[in-house]
């Protein structure tokens, strides 16, 4: 049986790995090469390193970073960040990475997700979408939650689809850095809606949250950043709980 | 040492870093000639099939591998390509290994592709020595290699059993990625390069 992934996501910046409270304030968590191999040997199931100043400063990611880890690491992983391109998107593919995750270059441009799924093929392709819930509607913002869009994040996730995005990314900006829980009832009807995996962010405080996101919504995988960075939830202890519930995990 | 056959089709950059940590010793593969200063050869590959088979017959090597008698290990499209025939833009293939490459029905209420760790059952061939059964292995692929009881030496199941691994004498093929699949793999890749000529 296909087991549920737990991702830890490494926010990176300069080189080194921080996670903000709602974005902001932001706190040095460590160095993401020996970050990543230590989640490695933890167990996580894959790795999501996002560049979050790139879109913002319009800094490209550091590639030797990516080859570094590339290097070390015996999993997957996603880089996401200031790619804009089909050739951003090539230089990450030939350091190594598995997988690259876009988000405001896709809304700004989506013939992008298009043009990525016939280079690299939509396994290669994951549509990152921050959301925001503001009268009863989810929106797609961009930079980091700081730009609201046009865009109903649920008809852009379909839209995505179509365009050959192999996966999404969904990080709900109201719960992320809350430490509540996850959106559940928007992610249940993304999972839903789709055809394609869907990876859950924003929220996760406790082991419970994952147990709830994984039992009541059909996601593919839940990420976390700073309970996995500061020790709060050990991967082993998270996943031998899920186990306890049934849910399908890689021990 | 091994051989890996470098026709284009997708990075080999996690390939290469992982035969490194194993102190696997490998070089690349680019002409007929240069086979022959290999003892195993690893055909990799990622993305589009039909592509891929482009890709491959424009170096010239379709042939020449047909023809090697040394251990051949395809993995993820490198497998496809040693079937017959893929569904994914209607290619012929090698048919090296008699079956088909299909793609995942997604009616069956699966989502594609199949991203992620599954669990195998294997059969106690030599390229799974050591590796637990049940193990699992990182899979990534929108087509599927149709089961067939002569050539499956692994099987794993996404809405129907498939081949997670094949082999046909010296011919060998893995869905998943050995070099993303944690310790597991690392063991099957070290398992490949001792596999006898």
């Amino acid at each position: 049986m296909l087991s549920k992934r737990i991702i830890p996501c490494l926010d990176v910046k300069d080189g080194r790995t921080v996670k903000g409270v709602n974005f902001v304030d932001l706190k040095d968590a460590g160095d993401p090469v020996e970050l990543a191999w230590q989640y490695a040997q933890q167990g996580a199931d894959e790795l999501v390193f996002l560049d979050i100043t790139a879109t913002h400063e319009r800094r490209g990611t550091t590639l030797e970073m990516v080859k570094s880890v590339a290097r070390q690491l015996n999993i997957p992983f996603t880089i996401g960040g200031g790619i804009s391109t089909v050739a951003d998107a090539e230089a990450l593919l030939n350091a190594g990475a598995d997988k690259i995750s876009i988000n405001s270059a896709a809304v700004r441009n989506p013939a992008l997700i298009e043009e990525l799924a016939k280079a690299f093929g939509v396994q290669f392709v994951v549509v990152a979408v921050d959301t925001k819930l503001i009268e009863g509607k989810n929106w797609v913002h961009l930079n980091g939650g700081r730009l609201i869009t046009e865009l109903e994040t649920e008809n852009w996730i379909r839209k995505a689809e179509g365009l050959g995005a192999g996966e999404i990314l969904l990080t709900s900006m109201d719960h992320d850095g809350t430490k509540q829980g996850f959106d559940c009832l928007l992610l249940d009807k993304v999972a839903k809606s789709i055809n394609i995996p869907v990876i859950a962010s924003g929220g996760a405080g406790k082991v419970e949250h994952f147990t709830e996101v994984f039992l009541q919504t059909g996601v593919d995988a839940a990420l976390a950043a700073s309970v996995f960075h500061f020790g709060e939830i050990p991967i082993p202890y998270l996943k031998e709980e899920l186990k306890k519930h049934h849910i399908p995990v890689r021990i | 040492m091994i051989g890996i056959i470098n026709y284009g089709a997708g990075n080999i950059f996690s390939l290469c870093s992982a035969l490194e940590r194993l102190n696997i010793p490998f070089g690349m593969v680019n002409t007929a000639a240069e086979l022959d200063s290999y003892t195993h050869i690893i055909i990799p590959g990622v993305g589009h099939a039909g592509a891929a088979m482009k890709k491959l017959e424009q170096t010239g090597l379709v042939e020449p591998i047909k023809a090697l008698k040394k251990p051949v290990l395809g993995i993820c499209v490198g497998m496809q390509l040693i079937t017959a025939h893929s569904e994914e833009g209607d290619a012929n293939l090698m048919n090296i290994v008699p079956v088909k490459t299909r793609l995942f029905n997604k009616d069956q209420g699966i989502k594609i592709p199949h991203m992620g760790w599954n669990n195998i059952e294997h059969k106690n061939n030599s390229l799974f020595e050591g590796v637990e059964n049940d193990a699992q292995f990182y899979f990534v692929h929108s087509y599927f290699i149709e089961y067939n009881p002569t050539f499956d030496i692994a099987t794993a199941n996404y809405g129907m059993p498939f081949s997670a691994a094949v082999q046909k004498d010296n011919f060998y093929g893995v869905q998943f990625h050995p070099e993303k699949s944690g310790i597991a793999g690392e063991r099957l890749l070290k398992n490949f390069s001792n596999l006898k000529q």
